[in-house]
């Protein structure tokens, strides 16, 4: 028994150095992290609040059984008292619980209310989860748009690079935030439930599919801020990390106005490519890129796939029958039974890439090339 | 509370009781047809320990997996089948069937009831049950592999994005589901109708008293869970939209109905453990049970309190703030009755003349550690504080607090306390205390730290993790796999034990039992009751 | 038979035994029959208990929809037509209504709202135009789903006409504008100054019955 309370009074060593040392932003290994709104302040104010009664409960509760292990042992001679019973001493211990309670739900309640501010917001992000990656659109900025996938090199997580400090928490492109005004995050989903959270703002909230959740925040400081998707979602679930740049008012104005560029500029790329016609080199090349990114989780670098629940691409009928072209590009824009749709990740000179790709890599050499133009056909109708 | 004399009477009819034992039939076909509920009691007992060192495999997986960083062992379509099927093995399997095994057993010779009072539908209801796991298992091994969504099977991710033994899972649960509702119904019939004459209500042990009401839980929430799965059965196979938005349906009215379900689930798998301890630590203390009838009425109210409060897990869904204030309220209101109990032991402990024998050792660490996870489910009730708690190891922490050193800890102790009536012999002491440290140390360090990795913001159900909780999830399953090898010396034991190996005890047993089942001798006759004691 | 018989005679015997002994204060133990009988009774009980939880966890569905109705839990807004009778419009604020519009996964249309938001009075009418067209070279027949946030604000939006109460059927390569008029109750709570209200578009053409697409092509 003797262990326990060790344990328990390192415990509260731990926690106590950690609620001193631990500044604003400061990552704690140990414990909940402030974070960097007033909201988050609020909460983990409350965490350690309850933290503390629910010790003092213990070890007040702990005191008194341990007292009488060792005082009241047989071994030393111990004689039984014979009460069973005393109505005063239950009420007593039913009311002040009760009270506790109170003290502990009047904090709490006032939080939560606080948290519930539906004033008009500055910024509105529409975040859509998908298996596995996140979707951010800003709703006063419609062309900047984009997906966050996890950024973490496929060679890391099967340990043969050394993984990097950001290792399953880095995406390639993180959303950008204003400080000092309040964000509003409209949350939904495309196929499962997925949770968007990210601790240092106190926000977790479900994306559901359907329907849609709303979330809010005001940070404080500039800074970089990871999270993770946080309801099972499948078999990525681990994989689909949250990261958010926190800038201020000026720069995160700057950074939009050249988000709104480059959506431009992509578009009369996209265009551009959709007039001409790529080589097979060009084509092999960006599909593997495209291909390592989007499709290796589950059709595997070699393109043997998981069979059965993720099938092989190599040799299989979809990736090498001519007439089965049309099929394979519907698959990857409209997705297919576990397989989710591509259609709005990439961009139809990806998709003709990569189709192009899986036709011709791992020894399935049909020779077949896709154009941009094929794809835009399908998506389009033109 | 005293017997008359019905050893004596057993006796002086010799004729009798060996005409009895002669029509035991031998070897498997005594096990596949027997009607009796102390065999019945075994098998069931068997079965989940069976059950949780298969479980306990699986956990291992789990933890071989998350011993470091990056993905060695399974890959993650794998590690969530280990998930799902470690939960649904461990509720269904061991811990359910633990305390029905422990019910078959001590109920009937608690009340003064010669067996249970539906002897037949008592076989059936064990039997149907290693049907319904190997449905379960065997689905692991089927193209795409078995259940991968978790034990809470949460739509669409079960319906719409499932493989397609999601059928095999729905079977099986349907059986569990059968199996445990008449066992349930068996308890209520037995407890209501067979008492012996005398055995008022409020003179029924406590361990009784809990799982009465736990049967009335089971009675009540297991139908819904049924509901539940055969809802996804239709979605995912029949093309229902009860769960699909884009048929009128509504994914997150799954939620509702399942936790309307698994809240009443949580008390399931504690209440007969607090009938347990209540039951051991007035032994080893001499002295009787502090505040039986608060007891009573505080097991009552946290059944009644469990059928309000499903919602509590559901705080991220995105509810009203009434919603959340009311589900907040009340779940913070059943730490009150929970807290009498805690009261309650430690008042029955205080003055009393203790020995720390095997049995009273798990049972003080059951106070110790089911309190550890009762506080932090105060914590969990605290809506803002849970929008940075839920989903996370915090909450694994909290439950396998209040399972495995709760629940599991209570059936081990329950196991200790009454092997050496059931088989007429002590068991190997030195082994019992061997297997409680270990378990008690390697148990701490299993699941103490994973607070602490949960605080700092790792979500639960993931396969890998970031770097920064490399260190705090490599003890963790060094906890775990000392907590998994300490099971061994419990088999170990447990075997012993039945090949009647040690020495022979008392009709008492325990200094300071009390109660009928420890008036009759040692080892338990295969016929007890057979005339009713009278109770004073 | 010889056991059944043998012992219920040693039941008997010992039940007199208590009659005899404590007539006053003890219920007259049963014989085996009885009890049986008895214990028959009482699972047969617990049974329907049973059957009506198993009746009552389909009732959820239609319970959780009126619970909706009343709490607006989870932002679902009525499916059915309003009617624009007398309502009082309350002048004295203004309530921002803002539109998104999503197409779910696999699902090819293209789909927008005419106006990204609206300003308007609780009480006024407002009335807003969505954009949809079928680029694939199939018949689609899609489902508008719609959902609010905040979810407590869906009690209060009443939609007088809107393409989300019916199956919206394209042609490949057809477009159309798609009306939806609404107003926002003036009893809508005080502090609720924004409101969103998102559109889904699912294809439902594997589900619906094939008679619905033999109709859409005939038409």
């Amino acid at each position: 028994m003797n262990r326990i309370s060790t344990l328990l009074t390192g415990v509260m060593l731990a926690f106590s150095n950690s609620a001193i040392a631990t500044t604003a932003a400061e990552r704690s290994d140990l414990n909940l992290r402030p974070g960097v709104s007033d909201i988050s302040l609020e909460v983990y104010d409350l965490h350690m609040l309850m933290f503390w009664i629910c010790v003092v409960i213990g070890v007040l509760v702990f005191g008194v059984m341990f007292y009488s292990m060792v005082m009241h042992r047989k071994s030393t001679g111990a004689k039984p008292a014979n009460f069973h019973e005393n109505v005063k001493v239950e009420v007593l211990w039913t009311i002040i619980p009760f009270v506790i309670l109170i003290a502990m739900a009047w904090p709490a309640a006032t939080t939560l209310i606080a948290m519930e501010d539906t004033s008009e917001a500055d910024v509105t992000i529409l975040v859509t989860g998908s298996q596995w990656k996140w979707h951010y659109k800003y709703q006063d900025n419609p062309d900047v748009e984009f997906f966050s996938l996890l950024a973490t090199q496929q060679e890391q997580i099967n340990n043969k690079f050394t993984k990097g400090e950001n290792y399953l928490l880095e995406v390639d492109r993180p959303l950008v935030i204003p400080t000092g005004k309040k964000v509003r995050f409209l949350i939904t989903s495309d196929d499962v439930i997925h949770s968007w959270w990210v601790p240092d703002f106190a926000i977790k909230k479900d994306a559901n599919p359907g329907f849609i959740n709303e979330a809010w925040t005001n940070v404080n400081e500039p800074g970089i801020y990871r999270g993770q998707c946080a309801e099972l979602c499948g078999k990525d679930h681990g994989f689909m990390p949250i990261v958010v740049i926190a800038k201020g008012p000026a720069e995160y104005s700057t950074w939009l106005q050249e988000q709104e560029t480059a959506a431009i500029r992509a578009n009369e790329e996209e265009q551009r490519l959709l007039a001409m016609n790529m080589s097979m080199d060009e084509l092999m090349t960006q599909g593997k890129k495209v291909y390592d990114t989007a499709c290796v989780a589950c059709h595997q670098a070699n393109g043997g796939g998981l069979p059965p629940m993720f099938p092989a691409l190599k040799g299989s009928k979809i990736a090498m029958e001519k007439q089965n072209i049309p099929v394979h590009i519907d698959y990857i824009i409209n997705g297919k039974n576990n397989m989710p749709a591509f259609g709005k990740q990439l961009t139809m000179s990806e998709i003709a890439a990569v189709v192009t790709y899986e036709r011709n890599a791992w020894g399935n050499n049909t020779g077949d090339m896709v154009q941009a133009k094929d794809v835009n056909l399908m998506i389009n109708g033109k | 509370m005293s017997t008359e004399t019905v050893n004596e009477a057993h006796d002086s009819d010799d004729g009798h009781d060996a005409h009895h034992e002669h029509h035991i039939p031998k070897g498997l076909l005594r096990w596949l047809f027997t009607t009796n509920h102390k065999d019945i009691g075994t098998l069931y007992l068997w079965f989940a320990f069976i059950m949780f060192l298969i479980g306990g495999a699986m956990a291992m997986v789990i933890r071989a997996e998350l011993f470091q960083p990056g993905l060695q062992i399974v890959d993650p379509h794998f590690f969530n089948q280990m998930t799902t099927v470690h939960g649904l093995i461990m509720v269904f399997g061991a811990v359910m069937p633990a305390f029905t095994g422990l019910a078959n057993w001590l109920v009937p010779m608690m009340i003064g009831a010669p067996d249970m009072a539906l002897p037949r539908m008592n076989n059936w209801s064990f039997w149907i049950l290693p049907f319904a796991f190997l449905i379960l298992l065997s689905s692991l091994f089927m193209d795409g592999g078995g259940p991968a969504f978790g034990w809470t099977f949460y739509a669409p991710l079960s319906t719409q994005y499932s493989g397609d033994s999601t059928a095999l899972f729905v079977f099986s649960v349907h059986i569990m589901g059968i199996s445990s509702i008449m066992g349930a119904i068996n308890v209520v019939v037995t407890i209501l109708n067979m008492r012996a004459p005398g055995m008022t209500y409020m003179k029924m042990p406590l361990f009784v008293w809990t799982w009465l009401i736990t049967a009335f839980l089971l009675i009540a929430v297991m139908p819904v869970l049924a509901g539940a799965v055969t809802m996804v059965l239709t979605d995912k196979f029949f093309g229902t939209s009860f769960f699909d938005a884009a048929g009128g349906g509504d994914p997150v009215m799954f939620q509702h109905i399942f936790w309307f379900f698994g809240h009443p689930e949580v008390y399931i798998m504690i209440l007969p453990a607090f009938g347990i301890i209540s039951a051991i630590v007035p032994t080893f203390s001499r002295k009787k049970l502090f505040g039986y009838a608060s007891m009573v009425y505080a097991t009552a109210s946290i059944a009644l309190l469990s059928f309000i409060v499903w919602a509590h897990h559901m705080f991220t869904t995105g509810m009203p703030v009434a919603a959340e204030m009311f589900f907040m309220f009340a779940t913070m209101l059943i730490s009150v009755p929970t807290g009498v109990k805690v009261f309650n032991w430690v008042a029955t402990m205080w003055r009393g003349s203790l020995t720390f024998e095997v049995p009273m050792m798990f049972a003080i660490a059951f106070i110790v550690l089911f309190t550890i996870g009762g506080l932090s489910g105060l914590m969990l009730a605290i809506t803002p504080a849970d929008f940075q708690y839920h989903d996370t190891y915090f909450v694994v922490a909290h439950f396998h607090y209040v399972l495995v050193t709760g629940a599991v800890f209570s059936i081990m102790a329950a196991v200790y306390y009454w092997l050496p009536k059931w088989t007429g012999k002590m068991f190997d002491i030195t082994l019992g205390k061997w297997h409680f440290w270990c378990s008690l140390i390697s148990v701490n360090l299993l699941f103490f730290p994973m607070h602490f990795v949960g605080l700092a913001g790792m979500p639960r159900r993931i396969p890998d993790y970031a770097l920064q909780f490399a260190d705090i999830n490599k003890w963790v399953s060094i906890g775990g796999f000392a907590f998994g090898l300490s099971q061994l010396i419990f088999l170990v034991l447990i075997i012993k034990a039945c090949r009647k190996i040690g020495e022979p005890v008392s009709d008492q047993v325990w200094e300071g039992a009390e109660g009928l089942e420890w008036e009759i001798p040692s080892p338990a006759p295969y016929h007890t009751f057979e005339t009713p004691p009278f109770i004073k | 038979m010889s056991k059944q018989s043998e012992s219920k005679h040693t039941t008997e015997k010992s039940s007199a035994a208590f009659e005899s002994e404590r007539a006053s204060d003890v219920q007259i133990p049963k014989t085996r029959a009885q009890m049986a009988a008895e214990n028959a009774k009482t699972a047969k009980k617990l049974v329907f208990v049973v059957i009506g939880m198993l009746g009552f966890s389909f009732a959820l569905v239609p319970l959780y929809d009126v619970f909706c109705d009343l709490t607006g839990i989870n932002g679902k807004p009525s499916n059915e037509a309003a009617v624009y009778e007398s309502v009082v419009i309350d002048e004295s604020r203004t309530v921002k209504v803002e539109f998104i519009t999503r197409t779910h996964s696999g699902m090819a249309w293209e789909f927008e709202a005419r106006t990204a938001d609206i300003r308007l009075h609780p009480g006024e009418m407002g009335e807003v135009e969505f954009y949809v067209r079928n680029p694939s070279d199939r018949d689609i027949i899609a489902q508008a789903i719609p959902s609010i946030s905040p979810g407590t604000a869906a009690l209060y939006v009443n939609k007088t006409e809107c393409f989300c109460f019916k199956h919206q059927p394209l042609k490949a390569g057809e477009e159309a504008l798609m009306p939806m008029k609404f107003y926002v109750d003036p009893q809508l709570p005080k502090d609720i100054t924004v409101l969103t209200l998102q559109y889904t578009l699912y294809d439902i053409s594997a589900t619906v019955k094939p008679a619905a697409v033999v109709a859409m092509n005939n038409s």
